[in-house]
């Protein structure tokens, strides 16, 4: 296992997980987790499908639990403070950790409610228009929907969907945002489209993203983490690698990883 | 590998089109089930209106008496609908009012906080509900509700027959028909919606009325003009609880027949064809086809305004 170099103190980390384990039922879908996630970076989360990147990511903001008899053993920390712990509450913990989807699931709403949603059940007290054109413009989406806010965002083509939800998930204005493999459903140029917005995002917010794109992970994510089934034979997840992104692209430690980055792998 | 030789001979010959007796039976069977089922539509209709014309042709009878008269006795020739029309009107409504709520109440938390469990314990019994022969619930309402009502509001405020016992038990007739629909249509909203409103923080309340039931919006609609057009046709629990006689009034507590009611009631005696009463009853039924064509229309206005279409 292997740190990040900048392991200075721990409250800079705005997620940690420590020895985590995550079950669905009685299967360990992942186990032994450790890793951290540096706030204004963004960390790439890839491996193969089936080893666990989504259930990992969706533990970061207590998702997994509305899958019935899902459960973590284990740690994750949220600015220092146990994100699981009895007296914290999922609800808000979805508010100060976004998420945006694999397939863009805007609401079958207009686009500007499809932005409002969130402000309104956080009982945001500014002035909608504003809120709606700063989200938006953020999401560098603005100027393309600005004439026909009150068209259904079902109406988008499928990369400006994707950029209405993340639109949407910034206008409650989450300190984290988790992507689970956010341009899988797009074309090449959305999906460019998308990762210079992150490079914007970064700024302000810190980011977690799944992909399966080597090439994604090695352009866009300052940290990697690589994830695989923990032995062969075995159904278990785990974070076999991680590490600065140039590392585990350019000398990763461990063989496996480096068989899956040059595309070797099985 | 052991190779396999994929033979399919009769790609092979030509690209000439080549009958297909099988898609061509099923698609003519297809055809004529929909038009089966619209040319029984008409056949009623046609039936009902030649019938009613019959009954507004005679000399005792004219429309604009037979739409706003508040009184209706054949016996000395008074053919004013508004009597059973408003019986009709109240017994419904006070069984929506049940029904609605108390349908979607049911639906919500079956389909958005009961473990999958219970939702599969609670459903069928539901539906089992649902099957209930009317007249069943019609000596529920005279036997149980009206004895209750009475206890409750007074021997002398409550009929014996009347409409607000029989209007509660219709609702609870309709509860599990609501409800069943409503179920079907929330669920049929795909979870990623559900998802998005978690992500953002929502809370089971929030995600369930403010996502998922506008989602669901057009099925639920669709539920409740089902249920309304239902309470409006019921015949067997007006009948026996709401009151034998037309009486334009409109207070509950009192007994009233309903359109429906006054059919069954004059068609179980030895009613002459081609009797004026016999022709009533054709003109009643094209009232109450009215109603549900207009409720109809209303939904299907209401259901286009407010309808989120996802994919
Ligand atoms: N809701 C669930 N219930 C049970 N098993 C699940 C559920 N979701 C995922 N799994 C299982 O957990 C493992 C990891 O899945 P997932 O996290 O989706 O992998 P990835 O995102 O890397 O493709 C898989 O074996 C998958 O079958
Ligand atoms: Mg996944």
């Amino acid at each position: 296992m292997v740190q990040p170099q900048s392991k200075t103190e721990n409250s800079h980390y705005v997620l940690e997980a420590k020895n985590l384990e995550i079950y669905y039922g009685s299967f360990k879908a992942v186990t032994d987790v450790h890793m951290n996630v540096e706030r204004n970076k963004i960390t790439a989360i890839i491996g193969p499908s089936g080893c666990g990147k989504s259930t990992l990511l969706r533990a970061f903001n207590r998702m997994n639990e509305l899958v019935s008899d899902s459960s973590i053993r284990g740690e994750i920390l949220f600015q220092g403070q146990d994100l699981y712990a009895s007296n914290v509450d999922p609800v808000v913990v979805r508010h100060r950790i976004g998420m945006v989807f694999q397939k863009p699931n805007p609401f079958p709403k207009s686009i500007y409610e499809n932005i409002a949603w969130g402000a309104r059940i956080h009982g945001y007290k500014g002035k909608m228009d504003e809120l709606v054109e700063y989200s938006l413009r953020q999401a560098a989406l603005w100027d393309e929907v600005k004439d026909k806010l009150n068209q259904s965002g079902l109406a988008l083509s499928g990369g400006q969907q994707q950029r209405l939800c993340i639109a949407r998930a910034l206008a409650v204005q989450p300190e984290v945002i988790l992507m689970d493999e956010p341009a899988s459903a797009l074309d090449p140029i959305a999906t460019l489209k998308i990762e210079e917005l992150m490079q914007e995002l970064k700024k302000n917010y810190t980011i977690v993203i799944v992909t399966h794109n080597m090439q994604q992970a090695a352009r866009a994510s300052d940290y990697t983490a690589m994830m695989m089934l923990s032995k062969d034979g075995e159904r278990s997840g785990t974070v076999i690698e991680f590490d600065e992104t140039k590392h585990i692209f350019t000398n990763p430690k461990d063989k496996r990883t480096e068989d899956y980055v040059t595309g070797r792998f099985g | 590998m052991k190779q396999i030789i994929l033979n399919y001979p009769e790609a092979r010959k030509s690209l000439k089109r080549r009958p297909r007796w099988g898609e061509s039976i099923i698609q003519g069977l297809l055809i004529f089930s929909g038009f089966f089922s619209i040319f029984t539509t008409i056949g009623i209709v046609y039936e009902l209106g030649k019938e009613a014309l019959l009954f507004f042709r005679e000399p005792a009878v004219n429309l604009w008496a037979f739409l706003t008269g508040t009184q209706w006795q054949p016996h000395i020739e008074k053919f004013g609908i508004l009597p059973l029309l408003t019986s009709t009107l109240i017994t419904s409504t006070i069984a929506m009012s049940i029904a609605i709520p108390l349908g979607l109440g049911v639906a919500i938390y079956l389909s958005e906080y009961a473990t999958p469990k219970t939702r599969n314990l609670l459903k069928p019994i539901l539906e089992v509900l649902a099957g209930i022969p009317t007249i069943v619930y019609g000596y529920f309402a005279l036997t149980f509700m009206t004895p209750l009502l009475r206890t409750i509001f007074g021997q002398d405020t409550v009929d014996i027959y009347n409409m607000a016992s029989a209007g509660l038990v219709m609702g609870i007739l309709i509860l599990p028909l609501i409800a069943s629909m409503t179920e079907d249509a929330l669920s049929a909203v795909p979870r990623s919606l559900r998802e998005a409103a978690y992500g953002l923080g929502g809370t089971k309340l929030e995600v369930a009325l403010k996502v998922v039931v506008p989602a669901a919006i057009s099925g639920i609609s669709a539920a409740i003009i089902v249920g309304m057009s239902r309470a409006i046709g019921e015949t067997m629990i007006v009948a026996v609880a709401a009151g034998a006689g037309p009486n334009f009034t409109f207070n509950p507590f009192k007994g009233a027949e309903t359109l429906t009611g006054h059919i069954v009631r004059i068609s179980g005696g030895d009613l002459s064809y081609d009797s004026i009463d016999y022709n009533s009853i054709f003109a009643i039924g094209l009232m109450l086809f009215f109603i549900t064509l207009t409720l109809n229309i209303i939904s299907q206005q209401i259901v286009r305004r407010f309808r989120e279409v996802y994919e």
